[in-house]
Order: C-alpha cells, then sequence, then structure tokens
C-alpha cells in the first residue's frame, strides 16, 4: 500500500553476535541511531547458532526508510543479520461485512471488533447507498498481532452472526 | 491407443458430446441411454442419427434404458444428472458396471461426492477400475494431476469451480450491478440454468471439492457434501465488491479442500491474483509438498471441454 509507506511499523532483526562482552551494546547501537524505537531484545543466551554465535532477535518500530539505514549500519558495524524486514506483530486483515450495518448499530459492531477480537480498526469504508431499508457494505481494514488473524476472524464472525451480518473474509495464508 | 466400446448413459450436454466425439478418439459406442429411451448396437450405434433423434423426438431409441447396461462394452460413461444423498440412479449404473468387472467413468459428481467410500469397496472387487477426471473442472486436468504429483504430495487444494457463480461476480464487478441484475443476463446468455440454486448457492462448487478431499484423503478419510461448510452468492450487493475494488481486490466464490475439511464460500482475492479469473473460466491451486504451488485453469464446463476429460479417462483405462 503506497498510502501506508511512511507509517512506523515493527520490525523484527534476528541478529547473530559474537560470544565476547560488549557486543549486544555495539550492535544496539546502530539502533537507536538510526532512529529506530527499540521495543524488545531476546537475547538466547546458552543458545549457539552451528557458527558458534548467539542468537539475538530484536523487535524494532520506525518507517520503512529508515529500517533500511538501520539494518546496513548493523552489518555496516560487523554485526551478522541473518533476518530482517519480516514483521511479526501488525498484521493486516481486511474484511466486508455485509447486512443491516446501520439498524444493527455499526459503532457498537466496530466497538465489539476492537475489543473481542483483538484488532485495532484502521479503516472503514461504507457503502449504504440505498439508505436505512437495504443492504449495506462495509470494509474494514484490521491490524491484529502476527498469528491470530484465525482467532480474530473466528471472533468477528462470533459477532456478526449475533447481528446476522456476513463477513466476507479474505483468502488468508492461515486459512491455508 | 486400442479402442474401446463404450456404454453412454445420460444424454445431456456431456453425454451428447461423448457419443459426437467417441470416434475421433478412436472409441466405438455400443450403446446410449437416457432416461426413458436407449439404443444398442454391438457394431457401434450411428452417432449423428442418434443425436438427431434425441434433438427431433426427445428419445435415443427404441430400446429401454435398461438395455444399454446389459450391452457389450469395455467402459460404462456415468453421464446422468448430479444427484444428492443416496446418488441414485448414477450409483447402481456404477456399481452393476463393476460387478460386470467393467471400467466406468464418471461425469456425475453424485455418487463421488456423496458414495466415495463405497464406490471403491465396489472397485476393490472388480476387474474393473473407475476415473471421473470429468467430476471436477471439467476440461482442466486435475484429477489427473494429482494423481501423477500422488495425493500425499498435496496439502491443499482451492480455487474457482463453478463458472455461473463466476460468471456473476465477474459482471458484478465490472458493472457495478446487483446480483438479481446480473443473473437475468446470465440466464439470457444460457450461463446460468433456469434454476441456479445449485451454482450459486455454492452446492456444486462444494461437491468439486469434496470430490478433492476424497481424493487427496486417499482412503484415510471419506467426505460428503454434509461435511462442507458453504456459503453462496445470492446475498452479496454490488456495494461489497465496489468495495473490495477500491482496495485492489474482488471477491470470488473460492472452494478449499485441506485435511480439515472443504469449505466453499465468497472470499476476498487480490484482484490482479490468479485466483481472480474472469467470465466463466475456472481455477485450482494445488500446494505441493516440494514443487510449490500450481495453478491449473481452464473451461470447466460445457459438453464437448467436459467430454474431453471422460475420453481422456477412457483412453488411460485401455491403453
Amino acid at each position: 500500500m503506497s498510502d501506508t509507506g511512511g507509517e512506523v511499523q515493527t520490525h523484527t532483526v534476528r541478529l547473530e553476535l559474537v560470544d565476547e562482552p560488549g557486543e549486544l551494546l555495539r550492535a544496539l547501537e546502530p539502533i537507536s541511531e538510526g532512529g529506530g524505537n527499540l521495543l524488545s531484545i531476546y537475547h538466547e543466551r546458552g543458545n549457539l547458532t552451528p557458527r558458534g554465535h548467539i542468537p539475538v532477535e530484536v523487535d524494532i518500530s520506525c518507517a520503512p526508510s529508515r529500517f533500511d539505514n538501520i539494518v546496513e549500519s548493523l552489518r555496516d558495524t560487523g554485526v551478522n543479520v541473518i533476518q530482517a524486514g519480516s514483521e511479526r506483530y501488525d498484521e493486516e486483515l481486511v474484511v466486508i461485512l455485509v447486512g443491516h450495518l446501520v439498524d444493527t448499530d455499526l459503532s457498537d459492531t466496530l466497538k465489539q471488533v476492537e475489543s473481542c477480537a483483538d484488532a485495532s480498526l484502521t479503516d472503514l469504508s461504507l457503502s449504504a447507498p440505498r439508505g436505512r431499508d437495504e443492504t449495506s457494505s462495509a470494509r474494514l481494514r484490521l491490524k491484529t498481532r502476527s498469528g491470530t488473524n484465525g482467532d480474530a476472524l473466528a471472533k468477528l464472525e462470533a459477532i456478526a452472526a449475533d447481528k446476522q451480518l456476513q463477513v466476507i473474509q479474505p483468502l488468508t495464508e492461515a486459512s491455508q | 491407443m486400442s479402442g474401446a466400446r463404450l456404454a453412454v448413459l445420460g444424454a445431456g450436454a456431456v453425454g451428447r458430446s461423448v457419443v459426437e466425439l467417441a470416434e475421433e478418439y478412436g472409441h466405438t459406442v455400443t450403446a446410449v441411454a437416457d432416461s426413458s429411451s436407449a439404443v444398442v448396437d454391438p457394431d457401434g450405434v450411428d452417432a449423428e442419427a442418434v443425436l438427431q433423434r434425441k434433438s427431433d423426438e426427445g428419445v435415443v431409441g427404441d430400446d429401454d434404458p435398461d438395455d444399454a447396461l446389459g450391452a457389450a462394452y469395455d467402459v460404462l460413461v456415468e453421464a446422468t444428472p448430479t444427484t444428492l444423498g443416496d446418488a441414485e440412479p448414477g450409483f447402481s449404473h456404477v456399481k452393476q458396471g463393476l460387478e460386470r468387472d467393467k471400467h466406468v467413468v464418471l461425469a456425475n459428481k453424485g455418487p463421488v461426492a456423496e458414495r466415495y467410500g463405497e464406490l471403491r469397496e465396489l472397485e476393490a472387487d472388480s476387474e474393473g477400475k473407475i476415473r471421473f477426471e470429468a467430476t471436477v473442472g471439467g476440461a482442466i486436468p486435475i484429477l489427473s494431476t494429482i494423481e501423477d504429483f500422488g495425493p500425499t504430495h498435496i496439502t491443499a487444494a482451492r480455487g474457482v469451480l463453478n463458472g455461473t457463480a463466476n460468471f456473476i461476480l465477474s459482471r458484478m464487478a465490472a458493472e457495478g450491478l446487483d446480483y438479481e441484475h446480473v443473473l437475468a443476463e446470465a440466464q439470457d446468455l444460457g450461463v446460468a440454468e433456469a434454476d441456479p440454486t445449485f451454482d450459486v448457492e455454492g452446492i456444486d462448487a462444494a461437491l468439486k471439492f469434496v470430490i478433492l478431499s476424497n481424493v487427496l484423503a486417499d482412503g484415510d478419510q471419506e467426505f460428503t457434501l454434509e461435511d462442507a461448510t458453504v456459503d453462496g452468492i445470492t446475498d452479496i450487493p454490488g456495494t461489497a465488491l465496489d468495495l473490495a475494488a477500491e482496495d485492489g481486490r474482488t471477491i470470488r466464490l473460492i472452494g478449499e479442500s485441506t485435511p480439515e475439511g472443504v469449505n466453499v464460500g465468497p472470499r476476498l482475492v487480490p484482484a490482479d491474483g490468479p485466483l481472480s479469473v474472469t467470465g466463466t473460466l475456472n481455477i485450482v491451486q494445488l500446494e505441493t509438498t516440494h514443487a510449490g504451488r500450481l495453478n491449473i485453469s481452464g473451461r470447466g464446463a460445457g459438453g464437448p471441454e467436459t467430454a474431453t476429460a471422460v475420453l481422456s479417462d477412457v483412453s488411460r483405462l485401455v491403453d
């Protein structure tokens, strides 16, 4: 999506560090210097990679353009970056709701989705051209935690069934 | 290729096309039956005359339909209309063929979707074999592809296997029209039947995905239509397709066969992705264990298209 190109996103970087004092700190410097917000560090001490290095997983939030620079400067300082750019959090889920959306209190529906389905609504488009009597449609763009799309969809289906709304689900990798 | 003698049961679009094209494939039709009549000739029926009589008088000959089952043939072609539940009379036709140790090729989805286990048991006790490429995706070689890979090397199948529903959804998206409007147009064009229930409620697609699941399960598990979760497209308003289009997506009636089961329903898919075929085209995606994803698409219905699949099955059985 081009309209989200500048948005702050969460990135997971997997690093391999040499087992020497100060290595972790050295690896984190380029992240803060590059404008990344450090969210979590998972330092798998005691767990060695086949090459005898210590694997470290770091979650950063920053704009995509900055992320590339951070990865570059990490590599410049000699840190081995195994995996970069795959988002573990903030998965996107787009669904279309069909039915008597206005009569069944759309804002209540959306509130339920946000609270029960553990998803945050980032965008809503409503199309109800013939007023309240006819079927209308709404496109919901939701952010969910990684790996929870299936759960979120199941809860969404339950909320919709309660109000006799139809959910048009995306064909997701999860459903495969 | 060695020629086979065919007994063709059913004189709908598929049965008629099999009779018409058999000679071109090196086979001889020795019997044809519809629901009320039959024609039997051990030396081969006159295909043109039979088809002419069917179109003029509504019968294929002067014999009793049961005479076709008793005729001399090598392969029985079961192309009677699909029925649900006990899948009769199709199931009994197949049974009689196998009990005579003859091969049977099905274009009728009923027996394969509803009584798959029993079919396989009958086949195990027979010298004859069954094939049913024509039941899934018309001319598209889906089942033979699965056979070539081996069912254990395919982890899932998904796609569009109903041309009528796909035609309606793609017209709704292209023209911004509502369901009823496009359905009427499809009926005028002959793309939808007068009673479109089977197609638009997802039942036809579900039967095909049930068959795919049966083939993929390879005897470990049996599925019937009752095991499938099925939603149709009749409640989808034009506005839903508009909203999908604004987001670079569209809605298609997608079926999925996985080890967990079968489901068919309208789904959001990328507008420029492989699954968003337009018009009456069908597509199936197979997830393979070692070779990534296969997309196979083509014409999923029609007399000559489906007859092609029937005759390919016949050739595989007798070669």
